[in-house]
């Protein structure tokens, strides 16, 4: 019984350090480095030469890659993987993301009809036939 | 902007002698009652020389309980405030028609419905909730505190320089006239160019600091610190809604934070985020503000399901009917909450698939609702009832609460809604389910848990009486407003026209009148039960034959909570223990590590506050020191290594000695 107390202790300062704490590695560091690079290049590459000639194609991929380089931090800077924490991070993550999408497609699709319903501006109305 | 900026602009902003509202009767005589009421208190702390014993142990307390209380008698205080407003509000519409436009002119009317609706949801629910749930969550895991305990303290202070701010306000310049929401344009720079909005804007964005870090506290606390042997499936229910009310905190907090940053860039910097030039759209703060404030409906609530749940299993002395359905209900709410914000706002211009998708989403989360009713109803049923107070609030809040639910479902119906909008049947409706959901759960909470908290129950006689006066004042105070809303009349009216309605508002005042004396019972309820404290004595522990683990020590507590982290077994782990023959271990106590006390919270808080005061009035000098001041506090926080101590083996086996002794001669 008394074996479980310093652990549940109030602690003030020192953290919990059982539950699964991240060991990283120089390469792994390393790893995430040049993948973080190389998935900010490729965007830059793309805005600068001008490669894609259609702007919301070009939009739609810096988003996706943008997206892909949010996974590379997660799990080369930020260690998350189905196990850490006993896998409450990975559920926080789900949640969270989740919670996101709900947001941003349901803000979207709210304010879109909104706009497609609102009455004409006058600048739209002098444009009417 | 236009103005000079010589040196009395900048320290002083837009302050002068005219914020002060000595040509308004109402407020000088509050003045006068509030600066009389406060130096009668200073002058009884001097007397009693409680200054010391104040600050140390209370105002600078990184103790759970301690933080818990403070909540309660922080919530306690700004229901008075706010429930004023109510009574101003309901006694102006009682008699203002026709030729007589009351006492309360529109500028200040619209203050008054702003700011009770504001202080009501942030200063009263928010505190009792989170007040419970900080009192309740650590024992009821078997654990010694939360889990960041300095945080917690910090985080009580910043909700009461929230507060602060607000009731300054009331003497200081003026609150915002926009309704509790602050919809843009109505908000934005424009139309209220004064400093009401933001006084709202602040007071909001410091509580919410303290919110968010509570919520971020106990997440970590339910998930790490739960006593061995306590699995998800084995904690108890109020634990559960606890850290799905929490859960629903830190997800939703942020959009609230960024909605009303985003409004202060409008006002402050000359943005157009909210307002129609260039591109701007009032419609998208509605949209974000509504994406916190549902989520919001149900931090309040969850809590106290969670409360009415061990209530409940305790007075029908039988275990919770349907554990699993319970959690898997609140789970579901808690994603569900997320699903639904547009109900809002279905007359604003949504086709008709948003609206009927939001309106089905809305129908589909009564469901896990009404599953909680039957587990309720179910555990009562073949149960061995006591109408104790806390039991009759429970059942009180079943048959008001079930109506409030029905009237929500009506209004998710969207052609209804397009009725009902802004009439007074949605006032109705959302005091049918804040009152006789949150405020009834708050008070079946402070009785049930109060002898833990103090030692000695509450009076059950001023307790029935409190009950009951705010039982039929609710419903008389309510009941014409659904009527009214069904006629159609809106909502935040300073005058009608038509003396057919007249009536209707009467009976409302006078179901004012018995909400008043149904707080006024339970002050007279404290009082009565401190003067009959030794009579009302809680000597086990456990006066009402408690199911979980909070019931297993000493009432109150003694600091560390727990001589040994119990073992847990099976859900309502303390009924269980009692059931095998559980003994107190009255030796081999060791030192409790345990952290120490600071006053970091309290002076980052002020400092944080003044720093809102400052921006409020636009006095940049002052707004720039006080933020240097914070954050300089906040550095000197952190170089603060003196932040735990052991409590002496010896000073347990005290502790723990005399409750043995206690326990032999009462027992």
């Amino acid at each position: 019984m008394s074996a479980h107390h310093e652990h549940h202790a109030a602690d003030g300062h020192d953290a919990d350090h059982d539950g699964g704490a991240p060991h990283s590695t120089l390469g792994g560091y390393a790893t995430g480095f040049v993948l973080s690079v190389i998935l900010t290049a490729i965007p830059f590459a793309l805005v600068m030469g001008h490669v894609i000639a259609d702007p919301a194609w070009a939009s739609l991929a810096l988003l996706s890659l943008a997206a892909v380089q949010i996974v590379v931090h997660m799990v080369y800077f930020l260690h998350m993987n189905a196990r850490a924490e006993g896998g409450w991070s990975l559920l926080a993550l789900l949640f969270t993301a989740a919670l996101v999408v709900i947001t941003l497609s349901g803000s979207l699709w709210v304010m879109y009809h909104m706009n497609h319903n609102m009455m004409p501006t006058m600048h739209q109305m002098h444009e009417m036939p | 902007m236009g103005e000079p900026s010589n040196l009395q602009t900048l320290l002083l902003g837009r302050l002068g002698w005219d914020a002060i509202p000595i040509h308004e009767p109402i407020l000088v005589g509050t003045f006068v009652a509030v600066a009389l009421g406060g130096l009668a208190v200073l002058a009884a702390l001097t007397r009693f020389r409680l200054w010391g014993p104040l600050w140390r142990d209370w105002v600078t307390s990184i103790d759970h309980k301690r933080i818990g209380i403070m909540y309660m008698v922080f919530g306690v205080v700004m229901l008075l405030r706010g429930f004023s407003d109510a009574v101003l509000m309901r006694a102006q519409q009682a008699v203002s028609f026709g030729s007589s436009h009351g006492f309360l002119p529109p500028h200040h009317y619209d203050q008054i419905f702003t700011a009770h609706g504001m202080i009501m949801i942030f200063f009263v629910a928010m505190p009792f909730v989170v007040g419970l749930m900080n009192f309740v969550v650590p024992l009821q895991i078997g654990a010694r505190d939360v889990a960041f305990p300095w945080l917690n303290n910090f985080s009580f202070w910043m909700t009461v320089f929230g507060g602060v701010l607000v009731m300054i306000s009331l003497f200081v310049g003026e609150f915002a006239r926009t309704g509790w929401l602050a919809y843009p344009p109505l908000s934005g720079i424009e139309f209220s160019p004064d400093v009401g909005v933001d006084y709202y804007i602040w007071s909001l964005q410091i509580a919410g600091v303290g919110t968010l870090l509570s919520g971020v506290n106990l997440i970590t606390t339910i998930v790490k610190m739960r006593a061995p042997g306590m699995t998800l499936m084995k904690m108890p229910v109020f634990t559960w809604t606890a850290l799905c009310s929490n859960i629903l905190i830190v997800a939703s907090f942020p959009v609230l934070t960024a909605a009303l940053a985003l409004l202060s860039l409008d006002r402050y910097a000359g943005t157009h985020f909210f307002t129609n030039e260039l591109g701007g759209n009032a419609m998208m703060y509605v949209n974000l503000i509504w994406i916190w404030g549902h989520p919001e409906v149900y931090i309040l609530v969850l809590p106290v399901f969670g409360v009415f749940s061990e209530v409940v299993a305790t007075f029908c002395g039988k275990k919770l009917f349907g554990y699993s359905s319970m959690v898997y209900a609140t789970v579901v709410i808690t994603i569900l909450s997320y699903l639904v914000w547009l109900h809002h706002f279905f007359t604003m211009g949504s086709g008709a698939s948003v609206n009927s998708f939001f309106g089905i989403t809305t129908m589909i989360i009564s469901i896990p609702t009404g599953a909680k009713i039957f587990n309720w109803l179910f555990t009562m049923y073949r149960g061995r009832i006591r109408f104790e107070v806390p039991m009759l609030w429970t059942v009180g809040f079943m048959v008001t609460f079930v109506i409030g639910g029905m009237t929500g479902v009506m209004l998710a119906v969207p052609p209804a809604d397009f009725v009902l909008h802004n009439s007074l049947f949605l006032i109705a409706h959302f005091h049918n389910v804040i009152i006789g959901g949150v405020v009834f759960g708050c008070m079946a909470g402070i009785n049930y848990w109060f002898p833990k908290a103090f030692g000695y129950r509450l009076d059950p006689v001023w307790g029935k009486r409190s009950f009951w006066f705010w039982l039929v004042g609710f419903w008389v105070a309510f009941t014409p407003l659904y009527v009214l809303g069904l006629m159609g009349v809106t909502r935040r009216l300073n005058h009608f026209d038509d003396p057919s309605l007249q009536i209707w508002f009467q009976v409302a005042a006078a179901g004012a009148v018995l909400i008043a004396l149904g707080i006024g019972c339970f002050l007279v309820q404290l009082v009565v039960s401190w003067q009959k404290r030794e009579e009302l004595r809680d000597h086990t522990g456990d006066p009402w034959g408690g199911r979980t683990l909070e019931w297993s020590t000493a009432s109150p507590p003694p600091d560390y909570n727990f001589a040994f982290t119990p073992m847990v077994h099976d859900s309502d782990a303390w009924a269980d223990m009692k059931r095998h023959g559980y003994v107190r271990p009255l030796e081999g106590f060791v030192p409790i590590h345990m952290p120490r006390n600071t006053g970091a919270g309290f002076v980052i808080a002020a400092l944080s506050a003044a720093c809102g005061f400052a921006l409020i009035w636009h006095m940049w000098i002052p707004a720039a020191l006080a933020f240097v001041a914070m954050l300089t506090a906040i550095i000197v926080h952190t170089f603060n290594y003196d932040r735990d101590y052991h409590i002496p083996a010896e000073d347990v086996i005290r502790t723990e000695d005399q409750r043995t002794r206690m326990l032999a001669q009462h027992v």
